[in-house]
């Protein structure tokens, strides 16, 4: 090279090398966490994980052994059902919000109040959950759990459907109608199946997102020491497992909390992996 | 100028969105089996002036029509839209077969849709006649359960046209179906649209005169939302009655 100044050069290709260099590592932190969170994991909760911990029933207090089937169990139900409530619902609402309401103040209300109920916190979700369903019952239920987790579930699913269908190009909808398709068909068979791999996406994250919530739980599902699949009673879910061990008095407990959190840390990571398999397959359809 | 035996007839045709008025008292006869082609510069209404004539206009917010249209002598305007669609198809600008479904399904889509179920013998019959009558068949039928959106830009339209004539319609409109194809695709389709009018009227909104001149029997030009000359078309090529057809035709304007 022939420059004039090859200090002045050499001192600015330092910078940028250096800057560069400072920036990757800055880059890492954000993942890093995640790496520390499954080591820790593993490092402490690995030696609970076997297949008893899988089949079994929680051991009374100071016995040692036992699993925690019956919370595996739960959060599946409870996590289901939550999917059964909130699903339907947040899918018409954000068909209506895309296909119906548009730019209508109805429409933007229901928007804003979708954006304001996803940042209402869990806690209180949880007491709504509580007074609605609870009360009324008279007793802790999985189903008033399922109510809490489907009120977090549902601005996040109504949002994404809309944004979704949103995509869907207008003249498929054209093309549909030309064809003397009235409109809801239109919304119903074009609409929503060309957009349907984007909310099942939007389903997963929801799902993943609720599946490790605590705080609705406490006081509506409340956790329960055996095996139930009736909604009606009490049950018990992964987060309550670990929230209640880890803050029991009993060294056992402690251990089988860890392994309780590699559990739901992997099915929250295999849902969150799911809807990005998903979603990269919508962007080569693209 | 008589027509004989018009498909379509409007009367002080007006189209509107919002306040603004795209097409300004159209009176017009649109002769039977014959191929139509609408032309003029952008933005003159053409394809406004065939979107009123399946009641597609109307979907835009704010959009209306007033005046008459009638198919043969009943007035589309007082009928359900529905059943216009069903009597007069459409191709559009760009080639739109359905992307979650076949081949095969897209040409039945008209009757799927609407939750019409046919036997399977009636369903392989409408399909393979729609493809024919498509110049599609050929090329297509040993792939027929693979996605419709697998084909080429050229093959998805005239999957369209062919989804379009499974209904059976009476008029198909056709708003520049050539312009996203290359010129071999689009000869296809010109051959094709000939070889239609036995069976079928069309109305083809096009930007290319040379196109124009090979395949329509009869000329609108419009400008700035009027219908300024409409006659056979050789008789508008080589001798327009209007100093702005002449004008748009030399090329003084687009």
């Amino acid at each position: 090279m022939n420059h004039a100044y090859p200090a002045r050069e050499r001192w600015r290709r330092f910078k940028n090398r250096f800057i560069l260099a400072a920036i990757t590592v800055l880059a890492l932190i954000p993942a890093l966490p995640l790496f520390l969170i499954l080591f820790q994991l593993f490092h402490k909760g690995i030696s609970s994980l076997s297949l008893d911990f899988f089949i079994h029933l929680p051991a009374p207090p100071g016995e040692s052994g036992g699993g925690i089937a019956n919370a595996i169990v739960g959060t599946f139900i409870i996590v289901g059902l939550a999917t059964l409530i909130g699903v339907p619902i947040s899918i018409l609402a954000g068909i209506y919000l895309s296909e119906y309401g548009k730019d209508t103040k109805f429409a933007e209300a229901v928007r804003v109040c979708a954006d304001v109920l996803q940042g209402v916190p869990s806690i209180v979700i949880g007491i709504v959950a509580y007074a609605w369903v609870v009360r009324p019952m008279g007793h802790f239920s999985a189903l008033s759990g399922s109510v809490a987790l489907a009120l977090m579930m549902i601005p996040v699913v109504v949002r994404t459907t809309e944004e979704v269908l949103r995509l869907v190009p207008d003249i498929l909808r054209e093309a549909s109608l030309a064809l003397g398709v009235p409109y809801w068909r239109t919304v119903l068979k074009v609409v929503l199946p060309t957009g349907m791999v984007g909310v099942t996406t939007g389903i997963l994250i929801a799902v993943a997102r609720i599946a490790g919530e605590t705080a609705p739980l406490l006081f509506t599902a409340f956790g329960n020491q055996f095996m139930t699949l009736n909604p009606l009673e009490p049950m018990n879910a992964l987060p309550l497992v670990i929230f209640n061990y880890a803050t029991s008095p009993y060294e056992d407990w402690w251990q089988q909390a860890w392994g309780a959190s590699i559990v739901l840390v992997l099915m929250v990571l295999g849902l969150n992996i799911l809807s990005r398999l998903l979603a990269r397959r919508i962007a080569g359809e693209r | 100028m008589k027509i004989k035996n018009p498909i379509f007839t409007t009367e002080d045709l007006c189209a509107y969105y919002g306040d603004f008025m795209a097409i300004k008292h159209v009176t017009v006869k649109i002769p039977e089996k014959q191929v139509t082609a609408v032309m003029g510069p952008s933005g003159c209404g053409k394809t406004t002036f065939i979107r009123c004539l399946n009641r597609l206009h109307e979907l835009t917010p704010g959009a209306r029509i007033t005046g008459k249209i009638f198919l043969r002598d009943q007035d589309i305007l007082q009928m359900d839209p529905i059943i216009v669609r069903r009597k007069v198809g459409m191709v559009f600008q760009r080639p739109n077969p359905f992307p979650t479904m076949t081949i095969y399904e897209n040409v039945l889509a008209g009757y799927k849709l609407l939750g019409i179920r046919l036997p399977k013998k009636e369903a392989d019959r409408i399909v393979e006649e729609a493809l024919k009558k498509a110049a599609l068949w050929d090329e297509v039928k040993d792939v027929l359960h693979r996605r419709g959106t697998f084909l080429s830009g050229g093959q998805q339209q005239r999957l369209c046209i062919a989804r379009a004539l499974a209904v059976k319609p009476e008029v198909l409109l056709m708003d520049e179906p050539t312009s996203a194809l290359d010129p071999k695709a689009t000869l296809q389709i010109e051959n094709l649209i000939v070889e239609l009018k036995q069976t079928v009227t069309i109305i083809i909104v096009t930007h290319n005169m040379p196109q124009a001149g090979r395949i329509s029997d009869y000329t609108a030009f419009f400008y700035l939302g009027e219908l300024i000359e409409f006659g056979p078309t050789a008789e508008v090529f080589t001798n327009p009655k209007d100093p702005r057809t002449e004008e748009y035709l030399t090329g003084k304007f687009s």
